[in-house]
């Protein structure tokens, strides 16, 4: 695949269905639950650590005053949950082919 | 939730397949995204979030014990963004 083209949820099922030898239809169910299991693991407030790959946690951030950058209004933001992935040593140093 | 707790509560919802497949499914997704970014690819999962990758320039770092000047290289770091849907469900909106 050319640099610049994107990965998504097709191609992950199609290597599921190649590498494990499920019917594609499993493998492209498996991949969702998988993704909703981690979604649902992370609503419920858990921290999802994948090992050498990275974990994903969710931070929550106190309401603050925020500026509509075009007209300079002052705007309250409200609290919030924010999702964060922190890359695993072994992840970041394949990205940099240290490996 | 570690992989293993992950492959748990497929294997529940899945007890017609066995750990091992269920395994193979986990590590062959994140091995998947892994050479995506590797290869320099975004992988964009709807609902769930996109990985990309960044570049960050050499910079000239210090080491906060020595107070030495350190020369930092350019590297890529991965980096993953929340997709709407999970933001939303996240905010229970």
């Amino acid at each position: 695949m050319a640099k610049g083209s994107t990965l998504t949820r097709a191609h992950l099922a199609e290597a599921v269905y190649h590498d494990v030898g499920l019917s594609r239809k499993s493998s492209s169910q498996l991949v969702e639950q998988m993704l909703e299991e981690v979604c649902k693991a992370l609503i419920n407030g858990e921290t999802v650590k994948l090992s050498s790959f990275g974990n994903f946690a969710v931070r929550s951030k106190k309401q603050r005053m925020g500026r509509n950058p075009k007209t300079g209004e002052e705007v309250p933001i409200d609290p919030r949950k924010v999702l964060v992935f922190r890359a695993s040593h072994v992840l970041k140093d394949r990205i940099n082919g240290d490996d | 939730m570690t992989k293993s707790e992950l492959i748990q509560r497929l294997s529940t919802a899945n007890p017609h397949l066995h750990n091992q497949d269920l395994e193979r499914v986990v590590n062959t997704v994140l091995e998947e995204i892994a050479e995506a970014l590797t290869r320099g690819e975004r992988v964009e999962l709807r609902g769930f979030g996109a990985f990309s990758v960044r570049e960050r320039d050499a910079r000239l770092g210090r080491n906060p014990r020595t107070g030495e000047k350190v020369k930092v290289p350019a590297k890529r770091t991965p980096f993953f963004k929340m997709g709407k849907e999970l933001k939303e469900r996240l905010n229970d909106k």
